[in-house]
């Protein structure tokens, strides 16, 4: 019999029920909730007289539509100006208080985005099913978990069975070989990948990434990797259990101790795929291959090398990739022919739960240092993605060198990546932005997103428009 | 949730690839906390001249001329036909939501994003994926005849045009058979309560420090 993946395993460990039809119920371990998706799935609760199933399962932390700016948070959820985002924020917590859910509140140093909350608590751990009413909950992969999103009716499901009714993934191996070019990140290698297989390509299957550099890789950079699974198609991404996953998760407030955390790392030792294990499709990359990548569209696979050139729609045999090409250049005010690096910017948005964790806080202030904001710029926001990655920078000085250049230092939440609170782009406006959507209107109205990495979106900062950072990174070295 | 056994309805066109989910449904509609009343603000940004704000009186508010749906052909369409992705991107489920609230009860499409492919299925709502040449084939009809109509039945897996032509296309049992009954799923997964219980007491056992960590637990 052939080998495992490690999707296969981790499916196989929570599987309740085979069904004849082919639908399988799988225990959730983790459920974490936010304000946006839950509000329907807990009044769907209280109209069939159900309680959730185990409270112990469940987290919840407000984070899509609260302020980042401090006078406004200062007054908590009274405080929210907006009376509409007001309202969602306060019907999580009355809901939490309700059916005695714990939930991390807006002011609390623990808030933050769901999606870097979880690790960081400990609340994600290697082994675990996590879900949560949010595409990006991919994100957690990264420790060698089984983590996707769902939506509203799958969150009530949660919330009373403990279990989701699914259909098993195909497996799909991303192998990424050899080493990264000094700059390039692994929001780089992300984008690069979703430039080669599209949106779609990962649609219907469980990615695994492996290869030595996602061995190489940080645990930060491995949750930008996984997060940005989605954008590919793919609901899941997932990387092996290692001694860098160990090393993250080991002292964290929810991850065991002692005893506990022997007998843990026993267990997750076979959070790997088997030598002998077999994918339905394997793409292989070469690191050395991928350059700092920006997207130029509204699609996250419309992406170039920064030294590219926006393409051609009359060059394309493909119709519907014409018209979608066409479609892209008009909203986004760009001419065929054009450099990469003559994209004038007017905001530069460095957060999100793909990018706003320490370590992408620091490769963007590395890049600041001592030099300031183009005066071409309307705003730089850096939003940590957390109260303790906010007060980690702060421990290191990191928010003295943002301000210094001219940026703005904000309190944590999804902010500028879709705009439900005070941070939006202006129509026309262009963004080199560290998020993971460069959908039409995804940061306000008629905005214009430029997806890339922290230290990118840093030089750009700068130069006020893209440039290659390796460019900056040389006469910084 | 609504049954969907046989729908016979207009069809309207979605012409485009990778029609994400805030286009379907602009983030600023997502603060509501209500499931219902999406409608008038599917496809908000592509249907309007204007800037939405949630709970505001769409009637009042000028239509972009360009975009089909505002069309007087397709007024009263219950069957999207779109192309290839549809539904990329965020998992809201408020893009079902606004499908349905619409009137919209099927999407035709050669491809879909599997959650919200998965998220249709719990709002009575039937994402049927054909072939490319198909989905082509049906686009060219639908714009040369006004009030182009099709026929979905579910039980036989078929799309049927009013010329006779038929389209079979595949759902998996499971989904199909809540989707034909309007089952609630919790209801059905609770049948499966003494399973659940006994693979959590295993689970326990073999895994404890899952347990007992965000909140001491009963057993």
């Amino acid at each position: 019999m052939a080998g495992l993946t490690l999707y296969d395993k981790l499916w196989r460990n929570h599987l309740v029920d085979q069904r004849e039809d082919g639908s399988a119920l799988i225990y959730i371990d983790r459920h974490l909730i936010h304000e946006v998706t839950s509000p329907q799935a807990f009044e769907g609760l209280r109209l069939a007289g159900r309680r959730p199933w185990r409270l112990g399962a469940n987290l919840a932390v407000p984070d899509h539509n609260v302020p980042t700016s401090r006078e406004e948070r200062a007054g908590g959820i009274a405080g929210i100006l907006d009376q509409v985002s007001r309202l969602q924020v306060q019907t999580l917590d009355d809901n939490c208080r309700d059916f005695d859910i714990e939930e991390i509140p807006i002011n609390d140093v623990r808030q933050g985005i769901v999606h870097v909350v979880g690790p960081e608590q400990g609340a994600t751990l290697p082994g675990m099913t996590v879900v949560c009413g949010d595409s990006h909950t991919s994100t957690h992969g990264a420790l060698g978990a089984l983590a996707h999103g769902i939506g509203t009716s799958e969150v009530e499901h949660v919330l009373a069975t403990q279990c989701l009714i699914q259909q098993k993934m195909k497996n799909l191996l991303i192998q990424v070989d050899g080493q990264l070019q000094r700059g390039v990140t692994s929001k780089d290698v992300a984008l690069a990948i979703i430039g080669q297989i599209g949106t779609a390509g990962g649609t219907g299957y469980a990615i695994e990434f492996a290869g030595e550099v996602i061995r190489d890789m940080s645990m930060e950079g491995r949750m930008t990797l996984c997060n940005m699974s989605i954008e590919a198609g793919a609901r899941m991404g997932m990387i092996a259990v290692d001694q860098t996953t160990l090393e993250y998760v080991e002292g964290r407030t929810f991850a065991p101790s002692g005893a506990l955390w022997d007998a843990a790392c026993a267990a997750w030792a076979d959070l790997h795929s088997d030598a002998d294990a077999v994918f339905d499709q394997t793409i292989t990359f070469r690191g050395e291959d991928i350059m700092p990548q920006v997207t130029w569209g509204n699609s996250p696979e419309m992406v170039l090398p920064v030294n590219g050139i926006i393409p051609d729609p009359e060059a394309m045999e493909n119709a519907t990739q014409r018209s979608a090409t066409i479609r892209a250049l008009h909203y986004m005010g760009l001419k065929p022919g054009m450099a990469i690096t003559d994209i004038q910017l007017d905001r530069v948005f460095i957060g999100s739960c793909t990018n706003s964790r320490i370590e992408d806080l620091r490769a963007a202030a590395e890049v600041v240092r001592g030099r300031q904001v183009a005066s071409t710029l309307k705003q730089a926001l850096v939003v940590p993605g957390s109260g303790q990655v906010k007060a980690q920078a702060e421990a290191e000085g990191l928010h003295e060198i943002f301000l210094a250049a001219g940026m703005e230092w904000r309190e944590p939440g999804c902010s500028m990546c879709l705009a439900m609170n005070a941070d939006k782009l202006g129509s026309g406006e262009h963004c080199a932005s560290t998020s993971n959507r460069n959908f039409e209107g995804r940061q306000g109205i008629g905005g214009r997103t430029h997806l890339v990495s922290p230290a990118m979106a840093a030089a750009a900062a700068i130069a006020g428009h893209f440039v290659d950072v390796r460019t900056l990174q040389e006469h910084s070295a | 949730m609504k049954s969907f056994t046989v729908l016979e309805g207009l069809v309207a066109p979605m012409d485009r690839a990778n029609v994400d989910t805030d286009m379907i449904i602009p983030k600023q509609f997502l603060k509501s906390i209500k499931r219902s009343g999406f409608g008038p603000n599917l496809f908000d940004e592509m249907r309007y001249l204007d800037e939405g704000q949630p709970g505001e009186d769409c009637t009042q508010r000028p239509l972009n001329p360009e975009f089909p749906l505002n069309h007087a052909r397709y007024q009263g369409a219950s069957v999207l036909l779109a192309r290839e992705n549809f539904g990329c991107g965020s998992s809201r489920e408020h893009a079902p939501w606004a499908l349905e609230d619409y009137g919209f009860r099927c999407v035709i499409a050669p491809s879909f994003a599997d959650i919200f492919y998965n998220n249709c299925f719990k709002n009575g709502i039937l994402p049927v994926v054909l072939p490319e040449a198909a989905v082509e084939q049906l686009f060219q009809a639908l714009y040369v005849e006004e009030g182009y109509r099709l026929e979905i039945d579910l039980e036989q897996q078929e799309v049927r045009t009013g010329e006779g032509q038929v389209f079979g296309f595949s759902v998996d049992a499971a989904r199909k058979q809540c989707l034909l009954k309007g089952l609630d799923d919790i209801g059905v997964t609770l049948e499966s309560a003494a399973a659940i219980r006994q693979f959590e007491t295993r689970w326990r056992a073999q895994s404890p420090w899952l347990f007992d960590v965000i909140r001491k637990e009963q057993r």
